[in-house]
């Protein structure tokens, strides 16, 4: 029976854990990762956006071989209805920078790619470990964990846990509940093979440069949720997600909205001659601020998205992973230095960091949002619609004058919406955002 | 008693897919497995260990990135890795191969100990000849079984060992002498999971690169393309067939026309399968 | 980042153009006979088939090698093999011969080829003919080339042997240009049966083995004849459904074989079935598992990647189901249907069901 000692243990090797285990093992720590998965990323195959700036802050060198797409100089916020969309498209040549800011990357790749530079800077990995129990003492402090491989147990003064959102450790062990289907989303995905000249000759992309559609509307049948395009090297991904709770309400199926969001008139053309080459689902912390779980105990930590660190208004979450991970590390490598324990009150260091920094800061911002849309369908289902009404309408020529237009448009608004809606609509609206 | 088993990096071939318009292979974000033959080649392997204590090194010849693999077979419990990689053996068909592996594996004995037995997968998913194992025991002088499903009884001392052999129509029970090559079925066994300690010792464990001056390979010219014997001189997608399927109608979306349309549409190009259909029902 | 390999590879270095001197007397096709336990296995008699063409195209002649134990039997298989095209038999009989060995085996046919220099080797790819092709081939240090789809000879009288590569993904023309004999083998089913021609007759030519059993190491102690209930005749069925991964989860399995049953077929699927763990692997359809040649071949959820392709190209009527209308399984299918195969199969077979028990009971 081993027990091997470690600084500290990272339970998970995605976006969280590899920024966490690589911030200690480049201070010199002893940091021991467990992967449950066959290698890191493989429970994560689809496309996924990277922001730059966080994993900059961890590798400021990382774009010298990491696995990198396209990197994106287009945004594109879609409202669509069944037969339209109405979309806000920002594209610039400033993205086209030196070290540009956002890319689309494969996460199997990337992943792949994160952990070797983790292992490289001096962590151990072990993979296809599931971690099954957390060790306490007779204080209850966590002082390690326990595997699903037979022959001993692992202690450390700290654990991470970077698990995912539906990570059962920390669920098992009481450090959180379990995630409510209102807070959660079921997000299906497939990645499209597209030759790189038809990608680049349908978006309109020289070499590199990449688009990522945002997209929300009637494509979610009445269900809170949104979609999503990204463009890659030489293929496309493309999801749609809601709510688990939306869908045992209406009990619609995810790979439905898929197929139909596929078929859409918008989307179809963008990919046609591709092939389907990965199906997959997933499951997105969209709770925001009043779903986290507590983030600090004696000798434990969360991060990621098992710490339900994702904005789903921006639809960000990997920037978020990864710089939790990060100061979590650099909590953990202050307290070594000072030689002080993992205690609670000492870890919570962690959580001034993060409140310090723009993750519980855009967290705290949007926390009203989730509560909104809950209670609000009507802005992701009517306002598409009432838009693309309004868009036919105004871009019809027709001989009709525009006056009448205007007034017509007026008119099909008060119907649709009332003036009262539409104020208490944008009122509660300006409520959530700020 | 020293084991070598031989193992292999390959694309997970149900991932790589053509381009439609250049014909060329997109290798881009395929990842790579261990041979899944392989395991059960390793746990034949292991299982002896077990059996009678052995060390069990692992071998294969790959690109540097192959180490991966080498030390996820760490990871079950193999006691030491050697990656053989070279750019010369690129372009290698099986006759080549299994040289640069033979050497290899001489160069092993003179390490640790000439190997009793060599086991392979049965075959691997990205070649699929079966060919390298054969090649191995010629050139090594190994008596060669392959399609073994099970490894029945073995005496180190007396240098014999008994076998189950999968052959056409059933199963053949064998012996013969140590040192021998032996290709295994799978499915034949169910390959363990490492212990913590070993899966531990596995993450840390240093594997031994070897390129072909190190691996003891004399005669370059019996490597890569020039050691290969066969030549691709083409490689394409196959001819598109002139009428591609014609597509029944599904605009009705109702799973009973479709069905119905389908048979017509059977029936009509296979006028004799009804008939057949037919009476191969009344036969209930 | 991405790896286009080019298609052609050309000018690669080494490739030398002349036939070495001692390679050119090397002439004729040969067929390695599987012949165990009284029965000459089909593999051999669909390489005579097209051994008799590679021979005819280059003006030699076909010769079989035959070895076994019992010279009665023996002699009735080698009326069969000139019957099925063979010019020429060559046929080693000792008792050591007895069961396969792959020592004993390899001597033989080694001894042969060193003695009568065939230009080209055949053999069925099956058990017995892996084991043996390796072992042949490096011993006579030549080049191999394993599950072939198809054969020729090209404007140089050099055998061009296909198959496919890249996991199935492309299919390539190999050539062992510089070496003697040329050596490929080939799967059952892929080539189609001759006909026998009564009558035929052939040459026969016998050689000694020239070993001892004691030199032989390797003993079959005894022989396990598979019950016949354990065999998948899914090789040789008429009709066959099988399911992809567009059937989701090894559950929805079972509308498959539901199919099949009502059409009194067998059924299969493709190889990541067999990956996955949903499927054994002796269901697997495809280059590297069963080639079938039925009159009925339903392709419920396959998106048809080469390597299934080859394994089915045989078929008489192939139907296709897919959701994705590019899928490339529409470009070798006689039907298809883009659609949900978890909702047709099960429509189908209820359609069939009606018609074939309706029938029954009218007539």
């Amino acid at each position: 029976m081993t027990e091997e000692r470690f600084d500290a243990i990272v339970v998970g090797a995605g976006p969280s854990g590899n920024a966490a285990a690589y911030t200690m093992a480049k201070s010199g720590l002893n940091v021991l990762q467990l992967e449950r998965g066959e290698y890191p990323g493989s429970k994560n195959v689809q496309g996924a956006i990277l922001y730059a700036d966080a994993l900059e802050r961890l590798m400021p060198d990382f774009r010298e071989d990491a696995p990198l797409e396209r990197h994106v100089i287009e945004q594109r916020i879609w409202m669509m209805d069944d037969h339209s969309h109405t979309g806000m498209h920002y594209r610039s040549e400033l993205f086209n920078e030196d070290k540009p800011n956002r890319y689309t990357i494969i996460r199997a790749q990337f992943d792949r790619w994160f952990s070797r530079r983790v292992r490289d800077a001096g962590a151990t990995l072990l993979c296809e470990t599931t971690v099954t129990d957390l060790l306490r003492d007779s204080q209850n402090r966590v002082i390690g964990v326990k595997t699903d491989r037979h022959g001993g147990a692992l202690l450390a003064d700290v654990v991470i846990l970077a698990e995912g959102v539906n990570g059962l450790t920390g669920q098992q062990a009481g450090l959180r509940a379990q995630p409510e289907p209102k807070d959660v989303a079921l997000a299906v995905k497939e990645m499209h093979f597209l030759p790189q000249e038809l990608i680049e000759s349908r978006f309109g992309l020289r070499g590199d440069e990449g688009v990522v559609i945002e997209a929300m509307g009637t494509i979610t049948r009445g269900m809170t949720g949104t979609a999503f395009l990204y463009t890659n090297r030489e293929s496309i991904s493309i999801g749609i997600g809601c709510l688990v709770d939306e869908f045992t309400r209406t009990g619609q199926t995810p790979y439905g909205l898929l197929d139909a969001f596929k078929a859409h008139p918008s989307i179809a053309p963008l990919l046609v001659g591709s092939e389907v080459k990965e199906y997959a689902a997933h499951l997105i912390p969209e709770g925001g601020f009043n779903a986290m779980p507590k983030l600090v105990g004696d000798g434990w930590m969360v991060v990621g998205d098992a710490a339900h660190l994702v904005n789903a208004v921006h639809r960000e979450g990997s920037n978020l992973a990864m710089t939790s991970g990060r100061l979590a590390g650099e909590t953990v490598v202050k307290l070594k230095r000072l030689r002080d324990p993992c205690t609670e009150a000492n870890l919570g260091d962690y959580r001034r960091l993060l409140e310090d920094s723009f993750v519980l800061k855009d967290m705290k911002k949007y926390r009203k949002v989730p509560g909104l849309l809950h209670g609000n369908r009507q802005l992701l289902d009517l306002y598409p619609r009432m838009l693309s009404q309004a868009a036919q309408t105004w871009f019809r020529v027709d001989g009709v004058d525009k006056r009448t237009k205007e007034r017509q448009i007026m008119r099909d608004v008060r119907q649709a919406r009332g003036w009262r809606g539409l104020l208490g609509d944008a009122f509660k609206v300006a409520r959530a955002w700020r | 008693m020293h084991i070598v088993v031989c193992i292999k990096q390959v694309p997970d071939s149900a991932q790589i897919r053509v381009h439609p318009v250049t014909n060329t292979i997109m290798r881009q974000g395929v990842p790579t497995i261990l041979n899944p033959y392989d395991l059960f080649a390793l746990e034949a392997a292991l299982r002896l260990r077990d059996q009678i204590g052995a060390e069990v090194s692992v071998l294969t010849m790959g690109p540097p990135m192959a180490e991966d693999t080498l030390r996820k077979a760490l990871g079950f419990g193999a006691d030491r890795a050697v990656l053989l990689t070279d750019r010369a053996f690129a372009g290698s068909d099986t006759l080549a191969t299994s040289y640069a592996l033979s050497q290899a594996i001489k160069r092993m004995g003179e390490e640790w100990g000439e190997p009793a037995i060599v086991f392979t997968g049965k075959q691997t998913i990205d070649g699929d000849t079966a060919q390298v194992g054969p090649g191995i025991a010629r050139r090594l002088r190994l008596n060669q079984v392959t399609y073994v499903s099970a490894v029945t009884e073995i005496d180190p001392a007396a240098g014999t060992i008994s076998l189950q052999r999968r052959a056409e129509g059933g199963v053949q029970e064998i012996t013969t002498r140590l040192p021998a090559l032996i290709t295994m079925l799978e499915a034949s066994n169910e390959v363990r999971r490492g212990s913590l300690p070993e899966a531990l010792r596995a993450a840390r464990a240093k594997v031994e690169v070897w390129n072909a001056a190190q691996a003891g390979i004399a005669d370059m010219t019996k490597c890569g393309l020039r050691g290969s014997p066969t030549v691709v001189k083409r490689v394409f997608a196959p001819p598109a067939r002139a009428v591609s399927a014609e597509k029944i109608d599904t605009t009705t979306n109702q799973s009973d026309d479709i069905a119905e349309a389908l048979i017509a549409g059977i029936y009509a190009r296979q006028p004799a399968l009804e008939g057949e259909l037919l009476r191969m029902a009344a036969g209930y | 980042m991405s790896e286009a390999t080019p298609a052609r590879q050309a000018g690669r270095a080494g490739m030398k153009k002349e036939l070495p001197e001692h390679f050119k007397a090397y002439r004729h096709v040969w067929v390695f006979i599987e012949y165990e336990h009284g029965a000459i296995h089909p593999v051999s008699l669909e390489l005579l088939g097209e051994g008799r063409k590679l021979a005819d195209k280059l003006g030699v002649e076909l010769g079989g090698v035959l070895l076994g134990a019992d010279r009665e039997a023996l002699a009735a298989a080698t009326v069969e093999v000139s019957e099925y095209g063979a010019d020429v038999v060559y046929v080693v009989a000792d008792p050591i011969l007895q069961h396969y060995r792959n020592e004993p085996f390899t001597h033989a046919v080694t001894d042969l080829v060193n003695t009568y220099k065939p230009e080209i080797l055949l053999l069925g790819a099956t058990v017995l003919g892996r084991d043996l092709a390796g072992a042949v081939a490096t011993t006579l240090l030549t080049g191999l080339t394993a599950d072939c789809t198809e054969l020729a000879i090209d404007d140089e009288r050099s055998l061009a042997a296909t198959r496919p590569t890249f996991g199935g993904s492309l299919l390539c023309t190999i050539h062992t240009l510089n070496y003697r004999p040329q050596m490929a083998t080939v799967r059952p089913r892929v080539l189609p049966m001759p006909a026998r021609q009564s009558g035929r007759i052939g040459r026969v030519i016998e050689r000694a083995l020239d070993m001892r059993e004691d030199d032989i190491v390797t003993k079959v102690l005894r022989f396990l004849p598979d019950r016949d209930s354990q065999k998948s005749q899914l090789a040789y069925a008429d009709i066959v459904v099988a399911g992809g991964l567009g059937m989701r989860s090894p559950e929805n399995l079972q509308l498959v074989r539901a199919l099949a049953d009502v059409l009194g077929g067998d059924w299969g699927g493709s190889r990541p079935l067999v990956q996955k763990g949903w499927m054994p692997a002796d269901r697997q359809i495809g280059q590297t598992g069963k080639t079938i040649r039925p009159k009925l071949y339903i392709a419920a959820g396959i998106s048809g990647a080469i390597q299934h392709r080859v394994g089915v190209e045989g078929a008489d009527l192939i139907v296709a189901i897919n959701t994705d209308p590019n899928a490339p399984i529409f470009d070798f299918a006689h039907l298809g249907v883009v659609a949900d195969a978890t909702e047709i199969l099960p429509a189908l077979t209820e359609a069939f069901r009606k018609r074939l028990s309706v029938n029954r009971l009218a007539g």
